[in-house]
């Protein structure tokens, strides 16, 4: 095991896979000498050459859209989106293909790359660089959506992620990518794709985030259960879509009520269908209405008054004692 | 010298057979009499599925459709010039040439009567299935060709069809950028049919030719008369082998017409003159090329019988074979979202054929 922060273990998730397969590549802008604007592929381009790890012009659309032909001629290419924000110039390459071939040809094609991109706010960026849009993407079936929290796990999902047959949109927390460290094993670590993870056991409540609010929530949820004596049930998401339902609801099944952090908007995303998904299954196990603790749906503002409206340690545990005490 | 000239470009245009088919002999390809037979047999069958396609739909026995008539030279031509380890990679207007690598008029008829078994042209024939949105795939092409270069696979390309409208596309310029600078093995082939449904060409750009977008990106470029089979298989047969040398990519702009509506769902007589369209008539790709194959006396009246007989009764075969197809499979979109079982999908698998039975008992499924 070694210490290492988010963005150090995704570069080990990648030196190794590009050295177990040759069929890995990566792409993207900045990705080769500078090793991409966050370090995130620093080294690889020494270690594979410029074949594999391919700087390229500033065209996100065919970025993604040449990843695509690649891994038609079987390749496994990683296309980096410098940030999220820049992400929706491919997405007609997403959703017109990507999602579709494997449909398209009733499975004869599968047109698996990967697309990494940074994500996510208070880190006190220019406009484009600080959203949290990750339910666009899980709006195109077809497509898996995947978002890690530490570097441990991280690690693991991005090399499952190279490893899948399925186009994998794989949104990393920029906010955490240097925020902590955690012991990362060096032998080969998968986690399974479409599951959740429970982080802690609790019988009084079940809390579900994802991302770099998995930090906060984590610390809300600590506070809280110090200061009240409560058993709170935390689930990290770690897959978008296809969402793990079933851990979600069979923890509240167990306690009855449910509080959703989520860094994005309010409306029409991830926690909106994590309430849906409750109201199929478990509505009569609900003693209390499920609570979102969200940014707003307003066009993201600059950073000067971002972290008035990221959910913050103390929102949350707000959030939490007001499902409590309903 | 502070103002000097730092390059000089040009654009050359082929013509090998002209519209009453007269022979340029010093550019005239060297194909076999087999070759010869093949490329006319292909453009004639496309017309005449086009022809049975329209009348069909007409009948609303077919979906829509984008016809190709009058754009056969265009496809069939670069077709012929490529082999089978050859990408394709096409838009919608190519079924020519989809014909020629493989796929059977009963895999087309499928596909634009709304299945996708019609896609399910093996993955060995290198062919990708239709795209739509305009100019999409041309990334895809670019790709492709840089895979077959990391692979160093020898004697093989992607041939990329697009149209005239394509090139207005971001895709397009970037496609070709990275094709350049990567100097992956592709010949990019826009059809210049001179209409974007009803935007004509001079009101999607300015420049002169759409081969001049080569200069650009500093690839070849030319321009070929698209309703000569030979001109097109010439400039893709060049173009291919200076992919195959390791020479990069290129560009040619296949001069052509779309003698019928853009799709079924169109009338071009809001948009455009008869007359016109009837000069384009005039140049229509098939007759000047039988008038070669005749004049070279490898073709003629009793033979033009036969095939003809032939190929209508395929076209019959696949109407029929198309019209007893029953067996579908309604839940096939659920098996193939993912390449994994997910519980969500299943369950909504269990409510579609819940509800199936419920259609079924009304009389309003299909498939």
């Amino acid at each position: 095991m070694v210490k290492m922060n988010m963005v150090q273990a995704l570069n080990l998730a990648l030196e190794q896979e590009m050295t177990r397969d040759n069929s890995v590549i990566v792409l993207g802008e900045d990705v080769g000498v500078d090793g991409g604007v966050f370090r995130v592929t620093d080294g690889l381009y020494d270690k594979f050459g410029e074949e594999r790890v391919i700087a390229t012009p500033l065209a996100e659309s065919t970025i993604f859209g040449s990843a695509i032909g690649m891994a038609m001629a079987g390749l496994k290419p990683l296309a980096e989106m410098q940030f999220s924000g820049f992400a929706y110039f491919m997405l007609a390459q997403l959703e017109g293909h990507a999602s579709r071939y494997r449909s398209r040809t009733h499975g004869l094609w599968s047109v698996p790359p990967v697309v990494r991109m940074p994500y996510g706010g208070a880190v006190r960026a220019l406009e484009h660089h600080s959203e949290s849009r990750e339910a666009t993407f899980a709006h195109f079936p077809g497509v898996k959506v995947v978002i890690p929290s530490t570097p441990r796990n991280a690690r693991a999902l991005l090399t499952a992620s190279i490893r899948d047959r399925d186009p994998v949109v794989f949104m990393e927390p920029k906010r955490s990518y240097r925020a902590f460290r955690e012991e990362v094993p060096e032998e080969d670590e998968v986690l399974a794709i479409g599951k959740a993870q429970v982080v802690q056991q609790g019988s009084d409540l079940t809390v579900v985030a994802r991302g770099a609010m998995m930090r906060s929530t984590l610390q809300a949820v600590a506070e809280i259960q110090e200061r009240r004596g409560v058993s709170i049930e935390l689930i990290d998401l770690l897959t978008i879509s296809p969402m793990d339902g079933n851990t979600i609801v069979s923890s509240v099944e167990k306690t009855g009520r449910c509080l959703v952090v989520q860094e994005a908007p309010k409306s029409f995303g991830v926690a909106s269908e994590i309430i849906a998904r409750i109201n199929d299954k478990a509505l009569l196990s609900l003693e209390a209405p499920v609570k979102r603790v969200t940014h707003y749906d307003v066009v993201t503002p600059y950073f000067g008054r971002e972290l008035m409206f990221i959910p913050d340690v103390e929102r949350i545990a707000r959030g939490i004692e007001e499902t409590l005490d309903f | 010298m502070p103002l000097h000239e730092i390059g000089n470009y040009s654009i050359s245009y082929l013509q090998v057979l002209d519209e009453h088919g007269n022979l340029d002999e010093e550019l005239e390809p060297e194909l076999s009499e087999k070759q010869l037979i093949r490329v006319y047999r292909s453009m004639v069958l496309a017309r005449e599925v086009d022809q049975r396609m329209l009348n069909l739909q007409r009948q609303g026995r077919m979906g829509t459709f984008a016809p190709c008539t009058g754009q056969e030279a265009a496809v069939c031509g670069p077709t012929l010039a490529m082999t089978l380890k050859d990408w394709f990679v096409c838009s919608f207007r190519e079924t020519p040439g989809r014909l020629m690598r493989g796929e059977t008029i009963l895999q087309t008829f499928l596909y634009y009567n709304g299945y996708e078994e019609g896609n399910l042209l093996a993955s060995s024939s290198r062919t990708l299935p239709v795209a739509i949105p305009v100019s999409t795939q041309i990334p895809h092409a670019v790709g492709i060709a840089y895979a077959m270069k990391y692979r160093r696979e020898k004697d093989s390309a992607v041939v990329a069809f697009f149209g005239d409208g394509g090139t207005s596309q971001g895709d397009f310029h970037e496609a070709l950028n990275f094709a350049s600078l990567w100097r992956v093995p592709v010949v990019f082939i826009c059809q210049n049919n001179q209409w974007a449904i009803s935007v004509p060409r001079n009101k999607q750009n300015h420049t002169k030719t759409l081969a001049q977008k080569a200069i650009a990106y500093d690839m070849p470029g030319i321009q070929v008369d698209g309703n000569d089979a030979l001109a097109t298989y010439k400039a893709t047969r060049e173009a291919l082998d200076r992919a195959y040398a390791g020479e990069g990519p290129t560009l040619i702009e296949a001069i052509t017409y779309r003698l019928l509506m853009h799709t079924t769902a169109d009338d071009p007589k809001k948009y455009r003159s008869e007359e016109e369209v009837q000069e384009w008539w005039q140049r229509d790709p098939i007759p000047r090329f039988k008038h070669y194959l005749e004049r070279k006396k490898i073709w003629n009246e009793l033979l033009q019988a036969e095939m003809d007989d032939e190929i209508k009764k395929e076209i019959e075969t696949a109407v029929k074979e198309l019209e007893q197809k029953t067996e579908f499979k309604p839940d096939a979109p659920f098996d193939h979202v993912f390449g994994t079982n997910h519980q969500g999908i299943e369950e909504q698998r269990a409510d579609f054929l819940a509800n199936l039975v419920e259609l079924e008992k009304r009389g309003a499924a299909n498939g």
